[in-house]
């Protein structure tokens, strides 16, 4: 008997388990059972691949919460480096500079090139400050992009998804993906059999993890709507600089660290702005997220690791 | 006590705004330290943890208005209809916009839009 709560599991063939699994290093994991009939669909499944989630870099940002951004950039870049398995590629979900400043964007394309890994990039609201309103951003890395920079690619059997949810923002909104990209969103997943892995990415969460602090997407609802019969659908998210994630059916909702500087947790402080922690301690609230796939078990692991 | 408690009241106000006057580095200390003043001296709106304060600014056509960001994080102030707009605000940066019409102006930071104010601009 299909679980109650998943109606679709009735109409597929066979339903086979995964799991979706999300933690910090060893220290903590949890679980959610996802229904995915994927293999059923598949004549050779694909081996296993990762990728890697870089977020918030701040480039230009040299406050007393981190007086070099750059500095802790590079010590995350060399943590890629060194990785065992050399990930397929890198997303970064925004906030790559601090001010949208020329200089910063170069400095942050110096430093994120040393990997050799190719990089897709979404834009944080802090890469949005140019003139032009995210004209510079576009310039670097909005080839074959519509819109404000949102686009799509598959890889390994799964479908990735770019969303730009920092244009155009409303007066005491939060986050915004809009209608036109909402509109290319519904046609762009419309081809795609239910049982392909989705992997949206975006730089704010595309869930509210804290209204008070603008921490959501006000029609993030509309674009998970469209996603909601495929099988295994991981969203992966910045902005608020630390881990946050849960499991809701088939969705894993995941945020990663900046390589930059901590936010509080939601209502812990008076406002969103950046924490300062004693010294020492900065580098073990700063990280990357690797998150690998395995075929054939269709397990999703993200492992979130710190700089310290 | 409400006797002497009136007077007081009062004459407060005034002798803010002269002192603001002869002392001009005071002003913002003095609009800040009389909220009950109708229209203030030297305008001035601070952003300090993501909050425009004061939230609802009264002044009188032909005032500035100077806003100031007074955290770690940039900012903007952004007019809702977009008739004024600043450049992004850096920590301790300014921006200045001059309220030529009567009207209630609200406005929000294009960046972080939960944040919000409003200027109301009254006649001279």
């Amino acid at each position: 008997m299909p679980p109650p709560e998943d109606p679709t599991a009735s109409t597929r063939r066979d339903a086979l388990k995964c799991m979706a699994w999300a933690g910090t290093g060893a220290l903590w994991a949890l679980n959610g059972g996802v229904a995915h009939g994927a293999l059923l669909d598949k004549a050779a499944p694909a081996p296993g691949f990762s990728f890697l989630q870089l977020s918030d870099s701040h480039v230009g940002f040299a406050k007393p919460a981190n007086p070099d951004a750059r500095a802790t950039l590079r010590e995350a870049v060399a943590k890629v480096i060194a990785m065992p398995v050399k990930p397929d590629f890198i997303i970064h979900t925004g906030d790559i500079t601090q001010l949208s400043r020329d200089s910063e964007f170069d400095d942050a394309d110096q430093i994120l090139r040393e990997t050799g890994i190719k990089t897709f990039y979404v834009p944080g609201e802090h890469d949005m400050l140019d003139e032009g309103a995210g004209k510079s951003f576009l310039a670097r890395y909005g080839k074959g992009s519509l819109g404000a920079g949102w686009f799509s690619f598959d890889h390994g059997g799964a479908h990735f998804i770019g969303l730009v949810n920092v244009a155009n923002l409303k007066p005491g909104g939060m986050g915004s993906l809009g209608a036109e990209q909402l509109a290319w969103l519904k046609k762009d997943v419309a081809r795609l059999p239910a049982s392909t892995p989705i992997i949206v990415f975006a730089h704010i969460p595309l869930w509210t993890v804290y209204a008070e602090w603008g921490w959501g997407t006000d029609d993030a609802a509309r674009a998970l709507t469209l996603l909601r019969r495929f099988g295994s659908v991981t969203i992966l998210n910045g902005h608020i600089h630390q881990i946050v994630q849960k499991v809701e059916g088939k969705m894993t909702f995941h945020t990663a660290r900046s390589t930059a500087f901590p936010q509080p947790v939601p209502g812990t402080a008076p406002s969103p702005g950046p924490q300062t922690v004693p010294p020492g301690q900065l580098r073990a609230m700063l990280g990357i997220t690797d998150v690998t796939f395995r075929r054939g078990t269709e397990r999703i692991a993200l492992i979130d690791s710190t700089l310290a | 006590m409400s006797f002497r408690a009136f007077p007081f009241a009062f004459t407060f106000p005034v002798l803010v705004a002269a002192f603001a006057l002869a002392n001009p580095p005071m002003q913002r200390a003095a609009v800040a330290a009389a909220p009950a003043a109708p229209v203030a001296a030297a305008p001035a709106v601070h952003i300090v943890n993501f909050t425009f304060g004061p939230a609802l600014l009264k002044v009188r056509v032909g005032q500035t208005v100077t806003w100031t960001n007074d955290d770690d994080i940039p900012h903007t102030v952004t007019a809702n209809d977009h008739s004024f707009k600043s450049k992004v605000l850096d920590t301790g940066e300014h921006f200045s916009f001059t309220f030529t019409r009567a009207g209630l102006f609200p406005y929000f930071c294009s960046l972080h839009p939960h944040m919000t104010g409003k200027v109301m601009v009254v006649a001279k």
